[in-house]
């Protein structure tokens, strides 16, 4: 009876989750495989600051045209501030206000956008036409400096555009000749300052020019800098220049955050301003889009989504979710293959380690922090030590290997070696007494095959936990969770042989062979 | 692949997951571990209930009582001290014999007291316990086996492993050290499992390291046809180790002292699988035949002749 409940209830799990997931695919029309060409992004700006405890208004630029870029929805996160978004000149700012500002205060805005098509992407922006700016009066030696680039550069130019891109070039010359020299004195390129160093030189030219930051949304990067980038206006019409390159234009992947004329953020009544950028990415297809445009109809399907979660939380849950199906391995691997390993989940913990690591660089490192640390332990066995300060010695000896590791691997530019700390070091320490522990009452060999035992689960976790389809099905069907559950109960109640013991009971299964022969000749 | 679980099958071979799911957790509740997985509480039954167990001369309980270990076995010559919760076989240290201020273990090599003091310590931290918690050590007798073995042993102590099931011993096998186990009489480690004809006591096939073997691996001396002296007594020893911890599913290590016959040595609730292949037989006719009988008797003397149904299984 009870059999049959488990089975019943099994049943009714994988039931509901793929109902859910039918649901998801036919009203959402959520893709069932990850498309990788094109994305979502979500950028994502988080503003920090200690209140004073007084009244603090926090008064940060928000995008407004976002070059190659299309907005899909924008989001701000503020408890108990009051929220005002004023546009002037078409340059939109968020106001958040607050009478009393205590401890950590956070905010946070969030874009949404895709890739814009180039078909669609509207003329370029249309503003009114900025004053021509009046010369400087430069200072000597600058003066002159300016002067004679300006000069050489306007004898190589035909218009505006291409004196912008040869002074650009001219500026950024490797090695520079002394006049450029003289004007670069002081700045570092590439930074904020320099592109405003550059404006001050156009000045000279009578060319309006303005700063833009925008954020590079590039593949696998989370944290975002806002990067400055040149604007000039032609007398018609502004255009970007890399002020590093001085090519014209945007890379395709810059996405435009707001001009430079007005300070980024403005912070009242706050101390430890701190802002920073999260990126974020995910599949889209046409269907993803008109679900946020549907997004008002609050389907229930919409509430099961992860993706209403803060960025930060949801990486964790786009490794957390693969977390079952690790133990689903190890469940396969121990109850129906018979693979010996330590402990139950360290196999888990260890393919986690190799995500960081990436597998082959994983696995020497695993292989080498055992072995020395096995061979500090055997040293240590000699020392008469008690139980836990041994293990302890053993976890000091284990992150001074992981230190070396770094450092040298530093030294030498390999920087997945930096990577390690991400191992989980007490986990290790526990292999290494165990494995000791083994070595000893067993043989060297037994522990050797637990050992390897728990190496080949961990590399099948690992292609498992890092398989990009289904990670793309668990983070947009977490549903699937319920069938996995169903997977594990009925695991639970296996009593079948197990591979290995097809090899172990061989024997045995031979004799009863012959039995069955002899049986019949008799009979 | 098919076929052979088919074959396993036939032979009634229980694997492990079956063994777990079918025989551990419905008969084995886990409140009663206690009685077999701590080997004092086990010991101090066992002596309650008049059963036979090697004497205890002193536990230590932690490390400060370490340094009471030189009074605990005074001018004892030879002693054994193993973990209360140890399982298969490990942290177990056998002193055979003593030089001066040296210690001889059954191999003939040597320790110093520090040494032992070590291995003590070891055992409390909880090295050899199971899940690693904070253990006791016992220290007590040394048997002295029976000389019937001399020829197929290589040092340490042989055993006999008896399965009970509800109480009936339902299989036995008979466990040799060898030069691979270290003079342990545990299979996992290498030593030899040698099965024993349940009605008889006479030895039958045997197995070393999983595989089919006819003799000693290192003293090519038959391993079938001994008569293990005492069997009915045996039968009785280890089927009222039921009355003691009353697992369904038990095993029960007997050792044959040559002076004060079988003793209880330790009761295992997790008995391994290996005693199929020893005696050439899967355990699961043999425990359904068991469990067809309605209702067991519960005078041991009646249990035992139950055998006699079941064996031919």
């Amino acid at each position: 009876m009870r059999e049959l409940n488990v089975k019943i209830f099994c049943l009714l799990l994988a039931l509901t989750s793929l109902g859910l997931m039918y649901a998801k695919v036919k009203t959402l029309g959520l893709p069932l495989v990850p498309n990788q060409t094109s994305s979502i992004w979500a950028v994502e700006a988080r503003v920090e600051f200690d209140g004073l405890g007084r009244s603090a208004t926090v008064n940060l630029d928000i995008p407004d045209n976002l070059g190659n870029f299309l907005k899909l929805d924008e989001f701000f996160v503020s408890r108990n501030y009051g929220l005002n978004v004023t546009s002037k000149q078409k340059d939109r700012r968020a106001e958040w206000s607050i009478r009393n500002a205590k401890g950590k205060q956070r905010l946070y805005y969030r874009i949404e956008v895709v890739p814009e098509d180039s078909a669609t992407k509207s003329a370029s922006i249309k503003h009114k036409i900025p004053a021509t700016p009046v010369k400087p009066h430069y200072e000597e030696p600058l003066a002159s400096a300016i002067e004679d680039t300006l000069e050489k550069v306007r004898s190589e130019s035909a218009d505006i555009f291409t004196f912008v891109s040869q002074l650009l070039v001219q500026l950024n010359d490797p090695s520079p000749n002394k006049n450029v020299l003289v004007i670069q004195k002081g700045f570092v390129p590439g930074t904020e300052q320099w592109v405003k160093r550059i404006m001050y030189v156009l000045e000279g030219a009578r060319i309006s020019s303005r700063l833009v930051n925008g954020i590079s949304l590039d593949d696998g990067i989370t944290d975002a800098k806002l990067i400055p980038w040149l604007e000039v206006h032609n007398g018609q019409t502004w255009e970007g220049f890399d002020p590093l390159s001085g090519n014209k234009g945007y890379p395709s992947n810059f996405m435009r955050w707001g001009t430079g004329d007005v300070p980024m953020l403005h912070v009242e009544g706050g101390r430890n301003v701190h802002t920073r950028f999260t990126l974020s990415q995910r599949p889209y297809s046409e269907a993803d889009i008109s679900q946020e445009r549907a997004k008002t109809k609050q389907s229930f399907l919409n509430s099961w989504s992860l993706f209403k979660l803060p960025l930060a939380t949801q990486h964790v849950y786009q490794i957390l979710l693969m977390i079952p199906l690790g133990a689903l391995v190890v469940v396969f691997m121990r109850t129906v293959v018979g693979v010996p390993s330590f402990g139950t989940f360290m196999p888990i913990l260890i393919s986690l380690a190799f995500r960081e690591t990436e597998l082959l660089w994983g696995i020497i490192l695993f292989c080498l922090i055992t072995s020395s640390g096995l061979a500090f332990r055997f040293f240590l066995e000699r020392l008469n030590l008690l139980l836990v300060p041994r293990l302890s010695a053993v976890l000091v000896m284990v992150i001074i290997l992981m230190l070396a590791i770094s450092l040298m691997s530093n030294d030498l530019d390999i920087d997945r070696g930096i990577s390690i700390a991400l191992f989980p070091i007490v986990i290790l320490t526990m292999v290494i007494e165990r494995l000791s522990i083994t070595w000893e009452e067993a043989g060297a060999f037994e522990a050797i095959k637990e050992g390897l035992g728990s190496l080949f689960i961990a590399i099948t976790g690992y292609f498992v936990m890092t398989n990009n389809q289904l990670e793309h099905l668990m983070f947009n069907f977490p549903e699937l969770l319920l069938i996995i559950l169903a997977l594990f109960l009925s695991a639970g109640r296996y009593t079948g042989y197990r591979i290995s013991e097809l090899i172990r009971f061989k024997d045995l299964a031979n004799e009863e062979d012959k039995h069955a022969t002899s049986n019949t000749k008799t009979s | 692949m098919l076929h052979r679980i088919q074959k396993l099958r036939d032979a009634g071979v229980v694997g492990i997951n079956a063994r777990n799911r079918n025989y551990v957790m419905p008969h084995n509740p886990r409140k009663l571990y206690k009685f077999v997985d701590d080997k004092v509480y086990t010991k101090r039954l066992a002596e309650k209930a008049n059963i036979a167990v090697p004497k205890l001369y002193g536990l230590i309980t932690t490390v400060h009582e370490t340094n009471s270990f030189n009074q605990i076995i005074n001018d004892k010559k030879d002693f054994v001290i193993k973990p209360a919760h140890g399982s298969g076989g490990k942290g177990i240290l056998v002193i055979d014999n003593r030089r001066g201020d040296l210690f001889i273990k059954p191999n003939n090599t040597a320790i110093n007291s520090e040494a032992i003091k070590y291995h003590i310590e070891n055992i409390l931290g909880g090295v050899y316990s199971l899940g690693g918690q904070v253990d006791q050590a016992i220290i007590e007798y040394r048997v002295k086996f029976d000389p019937i073995f001399n020829s197929i042993s290589y040092q340490g102590v042989p055993d006999i492993r008896m399965l009970i099931y509800k109480g009936i011993p339902t299989m036995a096998m008979l466990r040799l050290p060898t030069q691979q186990s270290d003079g342990k009489a545990n299979l996992h480690q290498g030593a030899v499992g040698v099965g024993i004809n349940l009605m008889t006591g006479i030895t039958t096939l045997a197995v070393c390291n999983d595989r089919r073997i006819y003799e000693h691996p290192d003293f090519g001396s038959a391993l079938s046809d001994v008569h293990i002296p005492g069997w009915q007594d045996l039968l009785f020893l280890s089927a009222s180790c039921y009355e003691l911890a009353p697992l369904g599913y038990l095993g029960v290590d007997i050792v044959l002292d040559a002076d004060l016959g079988p003793l209880i040595l330790e009761l295992n609730a997790r008995p391994g699988l290996a005693i199929q292949i020893a005696n050439g037989h899967g355990l699961k006719h043999r425990l359904n035949a068991i469990d067809k009988i309605k209702t067991l008797p519960t005078k041991i003397e009646d249990r035992i002749s139950i055998i006699q149904s079941i064996a031919e299984n």
